[in-house]
Protein backbone atom coordinates (compact mmCIF):
# COMPACT_ATOMS: atom_id res chain seq x y z
CA UNK A 1 0.00 0.00 0.00
CA UNK A 2 2.62 2.40 0.84
CA UNK A 3 4.86 1.61 -2.05
CA UNK A 4 1.83 2.28 -4.20
CA UNK A 5 1.38 6.04 -2.79
CA UNK A 6 5.02 6.49 -3.04
CA UNK A 7 5.22 5.47 -6.73
CA UNK A 8 1.80 7.01 -7.66
CA UNK A 9 3.31 10.24 -6.07
CA UNK A 10 6.97 10.16 -7.81
CA UNK A 11 4.81 9.68 -11.05
CA UNK A 12 3.30 12.81 -11.17
CA UNK A 13 6.46 14.40 -10.46
CA UNK A 14 7.79 14.31 -13.87
CA UNK A 15 4.43 15.12 -15.46
CA UNK A 16 4.25 18.52 -12.97
CA UNK A 17 7.93 19.55 -14.20
CA UNK A 18 6.79 18.94 -18.03
CA UNK A 19 3.66 20.82 -17.41
CA UNK A 20 5.90 23.91 -15.91
CA UNK A 21 8.12 23.62 -18.82
CA UNK A 22 5.76 23.52 -21.16
CA UNK A 23 3.63 26.70 -20.04
CA UNK A 24 6.44 28.77 -19.82
CA UNK A 25 7.47 27.85 -23.36
CA UNK A 26 4.31 28.40 -24.96
CA UNK A 27 4.30 31.67 -23.07
CA UNK A 28 7.62 32.35 -24.51
CA UNK A 29 6.57 31.25 -28.03
CA UNK A 30 4.39 35.12 -28.00
CA UNK A 31 5.97 37.51 -30.42
CA UNK A 32 7.70 40.13 -28.40
CA UNK A 33 9.70 40.32 -24.93
CA UNK A 34 7.68 40.57 -21.60
CA UNK A 35 9.47 43.28 -20.33
CA UNK A 36 8.38 45.84 -23.18
CA UNK A 37 4.72 43.90 -22.86
CA UNK A 38 5.24 44.89 -19.08
CA UNK A 39 6.15 48.30 -19.20
CA UNK A 40 3.83 48.82 -22.51
CA UNK A 41 4.70 51.31 -25.96
CA UNK A 42 5.89 54.47 -24.16
CA UNK A 43 8.94 53.04 -22.36
CA UNK A 44 12.57 53.96 -22.94
CA UNK A 45 15.18 51.84 -24.04
CA UNK A 46 17.27 52.00 -20.92
CA UNK A 47 14.00 51.40 -18.94
CA UNK A 48 13.88 48.31 -20.68
CA UNK A 49 17.28 47.39 -20.22
CA UNK A 50 16.73 47.83 -16.50
CA UNK A 51 13.65 45.45 -16.39
CA UNK A 52 15.00 42.71 -18.58
CA UNK A 53 18.18 42.65 -16.15
CA UNK A 54 15.66 42.61 -13.20
CA UNK A 55 13.49 39.75 -14.67
CA UNK A 56 16.45 38.20 -15.95
CA UNK A 57 15.71 38.55 -19.37
CA UNK A 58 19.50 38.93 -20.61
CA UNK A 59 20.10 35.67 -19.43
CA UNK A 60 20.08 32.43 -21.05
CA UNK A 61 16.67 30.74 -21.96
CA UNK A 62 17.32 27.71 -19.98
CA UNK A 63 18.43 29.88 -16.93
CA UNK A 64 15.77 31.95 -17.11
CA UNK A 65 13.25 29.01 -16.63
CA UNK A 66 15.40 28.29 -13.58
CA UNK A 67 14.60 31.72 -12.24
CA UNK A 68 10.62 31.65 -13.23
CA UNK A 69 10.15 28.01 -11.84
CA UNK A 70 11.99 28.86 -8.47
CA UNK A 71 9.47 31.84 -8.00
CA UNK A 72 6.62 28.97 -9.03
CA UNK A 73 8.07 26.86 -6.42
CA UNK A 74 7.52 29.53 -3.95
CA UNK A 75 3.98 30.45 -4.95
CA UNK A 76 5.30 33.71 -6.72
CA UNK A 77 3.45 33.96 -10.63
CA UNK A 78 4.16 37.08 -10.96
CA UNK A 79 2.52 40.09 -11.59
CA UNK A 80 -0.70 40.78 -13.53
CA UNK A 81 0.25 43.30 -16.36
CA UNK A 82 -3.21 45.04 -16.33
CA UNK A 83 -3.66 45.27 -12.90
CA UNK A 84 -0.94 45.22 -11.30
CA UNK A 85 -2.14 42.32 -8.74
CA UNK A 86 0.02 39.19 -7.74
CA UNK A 87 -0.81 36.57 -9.96
CA UNK A 88 -1.69 33.62 -7.29
CA UNK A 89 -4.28 35.57 -5.20
CA UNK A 90 -5.91 36.64 -8.57
CA UNK A 91 -6.01 33.29 -9.42
CA UNK A 92 -6.88 31.37 -6.08
CA UNK A 93 -9.52 34.07 -5.42
CA UNK A 94 -11.19 33.14 -9.12
CA UNK A 95 -10.68 29.36 -8.58
CA UNK A 96 -13.09 29.11 -5.70
CA UNK A 97 -15.85 30.47 -7.47
CA UNK A 98 -15.30 28.12 -9.96
CA UNK A 99 -14.44 25.20 -8.28
CA UNK A 100 -17.72 25.43 -6.34
CA UNK A 101 -19.71 25.37 -9.01
CA UNK A 102 -17.87 22.17 -10.86
CA UNK A 103 -17.55 20.50 -7.09
CA UNK A 104 -21.46 20.95 -6.98
CA UNK A 105 -22.49 19.78 -10.05
CA UNK A 106 -20.47 16.96 -10.19
CA UNK A 107 -21.33 16.13 -7.16
CA UNK A 108 -24.96 15.90 -7.62
CA UNK A 109 -24.42 14.40 -11.25
CA UNK A 110 -22.70 11.09 -9.50
CA UNK A 111 -25.50 11.02 -7.19
CA UNK A 112 -28.10 10.53 -9.43
CA UNK A 113 -26.29 9.30 -12.71
CA UNK A 114 -24.55 6.34 -10.96
CA UNK A 115 -27.94 4.75 -9.55
CA UNK A 116 -29.49 5.54 -13.21
CA UNK A 117 -26.78 3.66 -15.16
CA UNK A 118 -26.62 0.91 -13.06
CA UNK A 119 -30.40 0.38 -13.87
CA UNK A 120 -29.89 0.84 -17.16
CA UNK A 121 -27.24 -2.26 -17.00
CA UNK A 122 -29.23 -4.18 -15.02
CA UNK A 123 -32.38 -3.81 -17.41
CA UNK A 124 -30.04 -4.26 -20.51
CA UNK A 125 -32.13 -3.48 -23.36
CA UNK A 126 -35.31 -2.58 -21.64
CA UNK A 127 -37.70 0.35 -22.10
CA UNK A 128 -36.06 1.85 -19.37
CA UNK A 129 -32.78 0.96 -20.93
CA UNK A 130 -33.58 2.65 -23.95
CA UNK A 131 -34.63 5.68 -22.31
CA UNK A 132 -31.98 5.84 -20.19
CA UNK A 133 -29.37 5.68 -22.63
CA UNK A 134 -31.24 8.15 -24.96
CA UNK A 135 -31.23 10.72 -22.35
CA UNK A 136 -27.95 10.39 -21.40
CA UNK A 137 -26.64 10.79 -25.18
CA UNK A 138 -28.95 13.65 -25.45
CA UNK A 139 -27.71 15.58 -22.54
CA UNK A 140 -23.93 14.83 -23.46
CA UNK A 141 -24.70 16.21 -27.00
CA UNK A 142 -25.42 19.67 -26.10
CA UNK A 143 -23.12 22.02 -25.67
CA UNK A 144 -22.93 23.44 -21.96
CA UNK A 145 -22.88 27.00 -23.10
CA UNK A 146 -26.18 26.42 -25.46
CA UNK A 147 -28.18 24.14 -22.46
CA UNK A 148 -26.91 27.08 -20.43
CA UNK A 149 -28.61 29.55 -22.81
CA UNK A 150 -31.80 27.66 -22.58
CA UNK A 151 -32.05 27.39 -18.88
CA UNK A 152 -31.71 30.71 -18.77
CA UNK A 153 -34.29 32.04 -21.00
CA UNK A 154 -36.89 29.23 -18.80
CA UNK A 155 -35.87 30.46 -15.21
CA UNK A 156 -34.43 33.56 -15.54
CA UNK A 157 -36.44 35.27 -18.35
CA UNK A 158 -40.06 33.40 -19.24
CA UNK A 159 -40.68 32.23 -15.60
CA UNK A 160 -38.48 34.51 -13.75
CA UNK A 161 -38.00 32.85 -10.92
CA UNK A 162 -33.91 32.87 -10.73
CA UNK A 163 -31.84 36.36 -10.93
CA UNK A 164 -30.69 36.19 -14.79
CA UNK A 165 -26.71 37.12 -14.52
CA UNK A 166 -24.50 38.21 -12.05
CA UNK A 167 -22.54 37.05 -8.97
CA UNK A 168 -22.95 37.15 -5.17
CA UNK A 169 -20.14 36.18 -2.96
CA UNK A 170 -21.18 33.92 0.12
CA UNK A 171 -19.50 36.68 2.01
CA UNK A 172 -21.56 38.94 0.84
CA UNK A 173 -25.17 37.04 1.54
CA UNK A 174 -25.31 33.11 1.68
CA UNK A 175 -28.82 33.17 0.08
CA UNK A 176 -28.14 35.12 -2.77
CA UNK A 177 -24.93 33.14 -3.23
CA UNK A 178 -27.03 30.03 -3.41
CA UNK A 179 -29.61 31.75 -5.47
CA UNK A 180 -27.21 32.75 -8.57
CA UNK A 181 -25.35 28.76 -8.50
CA UNK A 182 -28.69 27.46 -9.63
CA UNK A 183 -28.46 27.85 -13.09
CA UNK A 184 -24.82 27.20 -13.78
CA UNK A 185 -24.79 24.47 -11.20
CA UNK A 186 -27.89 23.08 -13.13
CA UNK A 187 -26.59 23.63 -16.55
CA UNK A 188 -23.31 21.72 -15.23
CA UNK A 189 -25.31 19.28 -13.42
CA UNK A 190 -27.11 17.87 -16.60
CA UNK A 191 -24.12 17.34 -18.86
CA UNK A 192 -22.24 15.23 -16.38
CA UNK A 193 -25.19 12.97 -15.91
CA UNK A 194 -24.95 12.24 -19.17
CA UNK A 195 -21.05 11.73 -19.07
CA UNK A 196 -21.23 9.57 -15.52
CA UNK A 197 -24.29 7.42 -16.94
CA UNK A 198 -22.80 6.19 -19.98
CA UNK A 199 -19.39 5.03 -17.90
CA UNK A 200 -21.58 3.60 -14.76
CA UNK A 201 -23.40 1.68 -17.10
CA UNK A 202 -20.81 -0.25 -19.44
CA UNK A 203 -18.73 -0.48 -16.04
CA UNK A 204 -22.19 -2.21 -14.62
CA UNK A 205 -22.76 -4.14 -17.63
CA UNK A 206 -19.18 -5.56 -17.83
CA UNK A 207 -19.41 -7.11 -14.71
CA UNK A 208 -23.09 -8.43 -14.34
CA UNK A 209 -21.69 -10.56 -17.15
CA UNK A 210 -18.66 -12.51 -14.66
CA UNK A 211 -19.55 -16.04 -13.29
CA UNK A 212 -19.50 -14.57 -9.56
CA UNK A 213 -22.63 -12.45 -10.36
CA UNK A 214 -24.63 -15.40 -11.89
CA UNK A 215 -23.02 -17.23 -8.48
CA UNK A 216 -24.27 -14.49 -6.09
CA UNK A 217 -27.74 -15.22 -7.94
CA UNK A 218 -27.58 -18.67 -7.82
CA UNK A 219 -26.95 -18.40 -4.12
CA UNK A 220 -30.94 -17.19 -4.15
CA UNK A 221 -29.49 -13.40 -3.29
CA UNK A 222 -32.37 -10.68 -3.95
CA UNK A 223 -31.58 -8.40 -6.52
CA UNK A 224 -30.97 -5.70 -4.49
CA UNK A 225 -27.95 -7.29 -2.55
CA UNK A 226 -26.46 -8.19 -5.45
CA UNK A 227 -26.25 -4.98 -7.63
CA UNK A 228 -25.15 -3.29 -4.49
CA UNK A 229 -23.00 -6.09 -2.39
CA UNK A 230 -21.53 -7.06 -5.24
CA UNK A 231 -21.85 -5.35 -8.67
CA UNK A 232 -21.58 -1.90 -7.41
CA UNK A 233 -18.04 -2.72 -5.72
CA UNK A 234 -16.45 -3.97 -8.65
CA UNK A 235 -18.03 -1.54 -11.21
CA UNK A 236 -17.68 1.79 -9.52
CA UNK A 237 -13.99 2.13 -10.29
CA UNK A 238 -13.91 3.33 -14.06
CA UNK A 239 -16.60 5.97 -13.01
CA UNK A 240 -14.40 6.87 -10.35
CA UNK A 241 -11.20 7.72 -12.08
CA UNK A 242 -13.65 9.50 -14.71
CA UNK A 243 -14.86 11.58 -12.15
CA UNK A 244 -10.99 12.47 -11.50
CA UNK A 245 -10.87 13.88 -15.46
CA UNK A 246 -14.31 15.02 -15.40
CA UNK A 247 -13.22 18.01 -12.33
CA UNK A 248 -10.37 18.72 -14.11
CA UNK A 249 -12.50 19.32 -17.83
CA UNK A 250 -15.07 20.59 -16.47
CA UNK A 251 -12.57 23.68 -14.50
CA UNK A 252 -10.73 23.69 -18.50
CA UNK A 253 -13.81 24.03 -20.16
CA UNK A 254 -15.73 26.23 -17.53
CA UNK A 255 -15.29 29.94 -19.41
CA UNK A 256 -18.16 29.00 -21.67
CA UNK A 257 -20.98 28.74 -18.92
CA UNK A 258 -19.44 31.51 -16.54
CA UNK A 259 -20.18 33.81 -19.85
CA UNK A 260 -23.45 32.66 -20.38
CA UNK A 261 -24.32 33.31 -16.47
CA UNK A 262 -21.71 36.55 -16.17
CA UNK A 263 -19.91 34.76 -13.15
CA UNK A 264 -16.58 36.09 -12.37
CA UNK A 265 -14.45 32.90 -12.20
CA UNK A 266 -11.50 30.87 -13.24
CA UNK A 267 -12.15 30.55 -17.13
CA UNK A 268 -13.43 34.04 -17.82
CA UNK A 269 -10.24 35.43 -15.63
CA UNK A 270 -8.03 33.03 -18.52
CA UNK A 271 -10.40 34.10 -21.58
CA UNK A 272 -10.51 37.89 -20.30
CA UNK A 273 -6.19 37.92 -19.54
CA UNK A 274 -6.46 36.62 -23.39
CA UNK A 275 -7.89 39.49 -24.78
CA UNK A 276 -5.95 41.46 -22.69
CA UNK A 277 -2.76 39.97 -23.60
CA UNK A 278 -1.85 39.61 -19.87
CA UNK A 279 0.74 37.28 -19.84
CA UNK A 280 1.34 36.89 -16.82
CA UNK A 281 -2.32 35.78 -15.96
CA UNK A 282 -2.45 33.71 -18.76
CA UNK A 283 0.66 31.67 -17.61
CA UNK A 284 -0.45 31.26 -14.22
CA UNK A 285 -3.89 30.14 -14.93
CA UNK A 286 -2.75 27.12 -17.59
CA UNK A 287 -0.31 26.50 -14.71
CA UNK A 288 -2.91 26.75 -12.00
CA UNK A 289 -5.54 24.81 -13.47
CA UNK A 290 -2.91 21.70 -15.19
CA UNK A 291 -1.67 21.73 -11.41
CA UNK A 292 -5.42 20.69 -10.57
CA UNK A 293 -5.70 18.49 -12.62
CA UNK A 294 -2.99 16.56 -11.90
CA UNK A 295 -3.42 16.36 -8.39
CA UNK A 296 -7.35 15.14 -8.71
CA UNK A 297 -6.10 12.60 -11.05
CA UNK A 298 -3.81 11.92 -8.55
CA UNK A 299 -6.27 12.15 -5.31
CA UNK A 300 -8.64 9.95 -7.24
CA UNK A 301 -5.82 7.17 -8.05
CA UNK A 302 -4.66 7.16 -4.54
CA UNK A 303 -8.30 6.87 -2.97
CA UNK A 304 -8.97 3.90 -5.98
CA UNK A 305 -7.65 1.07 -3.50
CA UNK A 306 -10.83 1.92 -1.51
CA UNK A 307 -12.96 0.36 -4.17
CA UNK A 308 -10.96 -2.11 -5.61
CA UNK A 309 -8.11 -2.96 -3.34
CA UNK A 310 -6.46 -5.28 -6.20
CA UNK A 311 -4.70 -2.36 -7.69
CA UNK A 312 -1.95 -2.20 -5.02
CA UNK A 313 -1.13 -5.32 -5.73
CA UNK A 314 0.35 -4.92 -9.12
CA UNK B 1 -14.80 -5.24 -45.52
CA UNK B 2 -16.49 -8.08 -43.78
CA UNK B 3 -18.36 -5.35 -41.10
CA UNK B 4 -20.16 -4.23 -43.85
CA UNK B 5 -21.97 -7.61 -44.30
CA UNK B 6 -23.46 -7.34 -40.93
CA UNK B 7 -26.69 -5.28 -40.56
CA UNK B 8 -25.96 -1.71 -39.29
CA UNK B 9 -27.37 -1.09 -35.53
CA UNK B 10 -29.81 1.53 -35.38
CA UNK B 11 -27.62 4.23 -33.96
CA UNK B 12 -25.40 3.73 -36.88
CA UNK B 13 -28.12 4.49 -39.30
CA UNK B 14 -29.19 7.39 -37.78
CA UNK B 15 -25.87 8.97 -36.83
CA UNK B 16 -24.28 7.96 -40.28
CA UNK B 17 -27.46 10.16 -41.33
CA UNK B 18 -26.98 13.38 -39.41
CA UNK B 19 -23.61 13.18 -39.80
CA UNK B 20 -24.17 12.56 -43.68
CA UNK B 21 -26.84 15.28 -43.93
CA UNK B 22 -24.22 17.50 -42.43
CA UNK B 23 -21.27 17.27 -44.80
CA UNK B 24 -23.86 17.82 -47.46
CA UNK B 25 -25.09 21.14 -46.03
CA UNK B 26 -21.47 22.12 -45.80
CA UNK B 27 -20.58 21.14 -49.12
CA UNK B 28 -23.67 23.12 -50.66
CA UNK B 29 -22.92 26.02 -47.83
CA UNK B 30 -19.66 26.58 -49.36
CA UNK B 31 -21.19 27.47 -52.75
CA UNK B 32 -24.81 28.25 -52.73
CA UNK B 33 -26.48 29.57 -49.89
CA UNK B 34 -30.08 31.21 -50.33
CA UNK B 35 -28.95 34.42 -48.98
CA UNK B 36 -25.90 36.30 -49.32
CA UNK B 37 -24.95 35.14 -45.38
CA UNK B 38 -22.88 38.53 -45.17
CA UNK B 39 -25.50 41.13 -46.37
CA UNK B 40 -27.57 43.30 -44.22
CA UNK B 41 -30.55 44.28 -44.84
CA UNK B 42 -31.94 47.36 -42.87
CA UNK B 43 -35.53 46.47 -43.60
CA UNK B 44 -35.93 43.16 -42.26
CA UNK B 45 -34.18 43.32 -38.81
CA UNK B 46 -35.14 40.99 -36.26
CA UNK B 47 -37.38 39.21 -39.01
CA UNK B 48 -39.05 36.22 -37.21
CA UNK B 49 -39.14 32.82 -39.15
CA UNK B 50 -41.70 32.97 -42.53
CA UNK B 51 -41.73 32.31 -45.72
CA UNK B 52 -39.25 34.69 -46.82
CA UNK B 53 -36.38 33.74 -44.10
CA UNK B 54 -37.73 30.51 -43.53
CA UNK B 55 -35.06 30.72 -39.98
CA UNK B 56 -35.71 33.97 -39.55
CA UNK B 57 -33.10 36.93 -39.12
CA UNK B 58 -30.71 38.30 -37.03
CA UNK B 59 -30.32 42.03 -35.50
CA UNK B 60 -28.40 43.10 -39.02
CA UNK B 61 -31.08 42.04 -41.25
CA UNK B 62 -29.15 38.99 -42.36
CA UNK B 63 -30.88 35.60 -43.19
CA UNK B 64 -30.36 33.34 -40.10
CA UNK B 65 -30.46 29.90 -42.78
CA UNK B 66 -27.95 31.24 -44.63
CA UNK B 67 -25.31 31.87 -42.16
CA UNK B 68 -26.16 28.51 -40.34
CA UNK B 69 -25.45 27.05 -43.84
CA UNK B 70 -21.75 29.31 -43.91
CA UNK B 71 -21.43 28.26 -40.25
CA UNK B 72 -21.54 24.61 -41.07
CA UNK B 73 -19.06 25.04 -43.65
CA UNK B 74 -16.74 26.71 -41.86
CA UNK B 75 -16.97 24.84 -38.77
CA UNK B 76 -16.55 21.46 -41.00
CA UNK B 77 -13.58 22.70 -42.43
CA UNK B 78 -11.87 23.53 -39.00
CA UNK B 79 -12.95 19.83 -37.65
CA UNK B 80 -11.52 17.91 -40.56
CA UNK B 81 -8.38 20.25 -41.01
CA UNK B 82 -7.89 19.78 -36.97
CA UNK B 83 -8.03 16.22 -36.84
CA UNK B 84 -6.55 15.48 -40.03
CA UNK B 85 -3.28 17.16 -38.29
CA UNK B 86 -3.45 15.71 -35.22
CA UNK B 87 -3.92 12.21 -37.17
CA UNK B 88 -1.43 12.46 -39.56
CA UNK B 89 1.00 13.63 -36.37
CA UNK B 90 -0.08 11.44 -33.70
CA UNK B 91 -0.17 8.69 -36.01
CA UNK B 92 3.36 9.11 -37.11
CA UNK B 93 4.89 9.56 -33.54
CA UNK B 94 3.01 6.59 -32.17
CA UNK B 95 4.13 4.23 -35.13
CA UNK B 96 7.29 5.01 -34.43
CA UNK B 97 7.66 5.42 -30.95
CA UNK B 98 5.40 2.22 -30.40
CA UNK B 99 7.81 0.26 -32.71
CA UNK B 100 11.61 1.62 -32.26
CA UNK B 101 10.84 1.90 -28.27
CA UNK B 102 14.10 3.05 -26.51
CA UNK B 103 14.83 6.54 -25.78
CA UNK B 104 13.22 8.19 -28.31
CA UNK B 105 9.85 6.59 -26.92
CA UNK B 106 10.66 7.45 -23.30
CA UNK B 107 10.67 11.50 -24.40
CA UNK B 108 8.10 11.85 -26.67
CA UNK B 109 5.71 9.75 -24.19
CA UNK B 110 6.81 11.64 -21.62
CA UNK B 111 6.19 15.38 -23.29
CA UNK B 112 2.76 13.68 -24.42
CA UNK B 113 1.38 12.79 -21.25
CA UNK B 114 2.51 16.34 -19.93
CA UNK B 115 0.39 17.60 -22.50
CA UNK B 116 -2.53 14.86 -21.43
CA UNK B 117 -2.41 16.99 -18.40
CA UNK B 118 -3.86 19.53 -19.66
CA UNK B 119 -7.64 19.37 -20.61
CA UNK B 120 -8.04 19.73 -24.12
CA UNK B 121 -9.99 22.88 -24.41
CA UNK B 122 -7.46 24.62 -21.54
CA UNK B 123 -4.80 23.74 -23.93
CA UNK B 124 -6.51 25.06 -26.73
CA UNK B 125 -7.00 28.37 -25.67
CA UNK B 126 -3.00 28.73 -23.97
CA UNK B 127 -2.33 28.03 -27.88
CA UNK B 128 -4.90 30.62 -29.06
CA UNK B 129 -3.70 32.99 -26.98
CA UNK B 130 -0.68 32.28 -28.74
CA UNK B 131 -1.69 31.53 -32.44
CA UNK B 132 -3.95 34.27 -32.29
CA UNK B 133 -7.86 33.95 -32.59
CA UNK B 134 -8.86 33.11 -36.09
CA UNK B 135 -9.18 30.18 -37.97
CA UNK B 136 -5.72 28.99 -38.36
CA UNK B 137 -5.11 29.64 -34.77
CA UNK B 138 -7.95 26.86 -34.13
CA UNK B 139 -6.70 24.43 -36.44
CA UNK B 140 -3.03 24.70 -34.69
CA UNK B 141 -4.49 24.99 -31.26
CA UNK B 142 -7.12 22.01 -31.44
CA UNK B 143 -4.79 19.53 -33.70
CA UNK B 144 -1.84 20.36 -31.23
CA UNK B 145 -5.06 19.53 -28.60
CA UNK B 146 -5.72 16.47 -29.91
CA UNK B 147 -2.57 14.85 -31.34
CA UNK B 148 -1.54 13.00 -27.84
CA UNK B 149 -4.32 10.97 -27.81
CA UNK B 150 -3.75 9.65 -31.22
CA UNK B 151 0.12 9.37 -30.44
CA UNK B 152 -1.06 7.15 -27.41
CA UNK B 153 -3.74 5.41 -28.64
CA UNK B 154 -1.82 3.90 -31.89
CA UNK B 155 1.53 3.50 -29.70
CA UNK B 156 -0.88 0.73 -28.05
CA UNK B 157 -1.86 -0.86 -30.51
CA UNK B 158 1.27 -0.83 -32.01
CA UNK B 159 3.02 -2.17 -28.63
CA UNK B 160 0.61 -5.35 -28.87
CA UNK B 161 1.33 -5.61 -32.68
CA UNK B 162 4.48 -5.56 -32.96
CA UNK B 163 4.92 -8.99 -30.61
CA UNK B 164 2.86 -10.84 -33.04
CA UNK B 165 3.92 -13.04 -35.45
CA UNK B 166 3.55 -11.42 -38.71
CA UNK B 167 5.67 -8.68 -37.94
CA UNK B 168 8.51 -11.02 -37.53
CA UNK B 169 7.72 -12.69 -40.54
CA UNK B 170 7.97 -9.14 -42.13
CA UNK B 171 11.38 -8.48 -40.52
CA UNK B 172 12.42 -12.41 -41.74
CA UNK B 173 11.66 -11.84 -45.22
CA UNK B 174 14.29 -8.93 -44.88
CA UNK B 175 11.42 -5.95 -45.22
CA UNK B 176 13.02 -2.63 -43.77
CA UNK B 177 12.00 -1.37 -40.64
CA UNK B 178 9.97 1.25 -42.70
CA UNK B 179 8.51 -1.13 -44.97
CA UNK B 180 6.90 -3.29 -42.19
CA UNK B 181 5.22 -0.59 -40.54
CA UNK B 182 3.81 1.03 -43.28
CA UNK B 183 2.44 -2.30 -45.11
CA UNK B 184 2.27 -4.44 -42.11
CA UNK B 185 1.59 -2.32 -38.78
CA UNK B 186 -0.48 0.77 -40.03
CA UNK B 187 -3.19 -0.93 -41.83
CA UNK B 188 -3.98 -2.40 -38.26
CA UNK B 189 -4.14 0.66 -36.26
CA UNK B 190 -6.84 1.75 -39.04
CA UNK B 191 -9.88 0.52 -36.69
CA UNK B 192 -9.23 1.79 -33.44
CA UNK B 193 -8.26 5.41 -35.55
CA UNK B 194 -11.43 5.91 -36.89
CA UNK B 195 -13.15 5.29 -34.01
CA UNK B 196 -10.68 7.71 -32.00
CA UNK B 197 -10.79 10.15 -35.10
CA UNK B 198 -14.98 10.02 -35.02
CA UNK B 199 -15.36 10.93 -31.75
CA UNK B 200 -12.16 13.36 -32.28
CA UNK B 201 -13.97 14.95 -35.00
CA UNK B 202 -17.46 15.99 -32.45
CA UNK B 203 -14.79 17.72 -29.76
CA UNK B 204 -13.29 19.87 -32.42
CA UNK B 205 -16.48 20.86 -33.32
CA UNK B 206 -18.05 21.47 -29.92
CA UNK B 207 -14.46 22.92 -28.74
CA UNK B 208 -14.59 25.38 -32.20
CA UNK B 209 -18.40 26.24 -31.17
CA UNK B 210 -16.99 27.00 -27.79
CA UNK B 211 -13.68 29.31 -29.08
CA UNK B 212 -16.07 31.32 -31.08
CA UNK B 213 -19.00 31.46 -28.25
CA UNK B 214 -16.01 33.15 -26.27
CA UNK B 215 -15.34 35.65 -29.18
CA UNK B 216 -11.60 34.10 -29.25
CA UNK B 217 -12.59 31.61 -32.66
CA UNK B 218 -13.16 32.83 -36.46
CA UNK B 219 -13.52 36.61 -36.11
CA UNK B 220 -17.10 37.83 -37.16
CA UNK B 221 -18.60 38.98 -39.63
CA UNK B 222 -17.56 35.11 -40.60
CA UNK B 223 -20.53 32.96 -39.65
CA UNK B 224 -19.93 30.38 -37.19
CA UNK B 225 -22.44 28.29 -34.69
CA UNK B 226 -20.74 29.66 -31.98
CA UNK B 227 -20.73 32.92 -32.51
CA UNK B 228 -24.37 33.52 -33.68
CA UNK B 229 -24.98 31.91 -30.47
CA UNK B 230 -22.99 34.78 -28.83
CA UNK B 231 -24.38 37.35 -30.70
CA UNK B 232 -28.02 35.81 -29.96
CA UNK B 233 -27.47 36.43 -26.09
CA UNK B 234 -28.08 40.61 -26.57
CA UNK B 235 -31.79 40.01 -28.22
CA UNK B 236 -32.68 37.27 -26.38
CA UNK B 237 -35.84 38.40 -25.06
CA UNK B 238 -36.86 39.79 -28.47
CA UNK B 239 -35.83 37.19 -31.14
CA UNK B 240 -35.74 33.81 -29.33
CA UNK B 241 -35.05 31.81 -32.89
CA UNK B 242 -31.45 33.40 -32.75
CA UNK B 243 -30.82 31.21 -29.41
CA UNK B 244 -32.39 28.39 -30.98
CA UNK B 245 -31.54 27.22 -34.09
CA UNK B 246 -27.36 27.66 -34.07
CA UNK B 247 -27.94 25.90 -31.01
CA UNK B 248 -29.86 22.88 -32.44
CA UNK B 249 -27.56 22.84 -35.17
CA UNK B 250 -24.90 21.91 -32.46
CA UNK B 251 -26.70 19.41 -30.71
CA UNK B 252 -27.93 17.28 -33.20
CA UNK B 253 -24.49 17.26 -35.25
CA UNK B 254 -22.74 16.48 -31.76
CA UNK B 255 -25.54 14.04 -31.14
CA UNK B 256 -24.89 12.30 -34.97
CA UNK B 257 -21.30 12.27 -34.12
CA UNK B 258 -22.03 10.60 -30.57
CA UNK B 259 -24.35 7.60 -32.12
CA UNK B 260 -21.77 7.08 -35.08
CA UNK B 261 -19.02 6.72 -32.92
CA UNK B 262 -20.78 4.73 -30.72
CA UNK B 263 -21.98 2.19 -33.41
CA UNK B 264 -18.36 2.29 -34.86
CA UNK B 265 -16.72 1.39 -31.21
CA UNK B 266 -19.34 -1.89 -31.04
CA UNK B 267 -17.83 -2.68 -34.36
CA UNK B 268 -14.43 -2.36 -33.57
CA UNK B 269 -13.63 -2.99 -30.44
CA UNK B 270 -14.54 -6.85 -29.47
CA UNK B 271 -14.20 -6.32 -25.78
CA UNK B 272 -17.17 -4.30 -26.13
CA UNK B 273 -19.15 -6.11 -28.51
CA UNK B 274 -22.40 -7.65 -27.41
CA UNK B 275 -22.79 -5.66 -24.29
CA UNK B 276 -24.42 -2.60 -26.10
Amino acid sequence: MLGFIVKRLLMAVPTLLIVAVSVFVLVRLVPGDPASLLLGDMATPSALADLQRRLGLDRSLPAQFGIWFGHVLQGDLGQSITSQQPVLPLVWDRFLVSGRLVVVAVFLAVLVAVPAGMVAAWRQNSLADLVLVGTSTLLLSIPTFWLGLLILLLFGLKLGWLPVVGHVSFAQSPGHALMYMIMPVLTLFLHEIGVVMRMARASTLEVLRLDYITHARAKGLSEREVMWRHAFRNSFGPTWTLIGLVLGNLLGGIAVVETVFSIPGLGRLLVDSIFGRDYPVIQGCLLFVAFVYVVVNLVVDLLYPLFDPRVTAS
Amino acid sequence: MKFLERRPAPNAWIGGLIVGSLLLVAGVGAFWTPYDPLALNFTAQLAPPDAVYWLGTDEFGRDVLSRLMAGATTSAWISLLSVGCAVLVGTTLGVLTGYLRGAVDRVVMAFNDALMAFPGILLALGLMAVLGANRYGIIGALAVAYTPSVTRVVRGSVLSLREREFIDASRVMGNSGLFTMWRHVLPNCVAPLTVLATSMFGWALLAESALSFLGLGVPPPAPTWGNMLAASRSHFDEAVWLGIFPGICISLTLLGINLLGDALRDRFDPRMRGLR
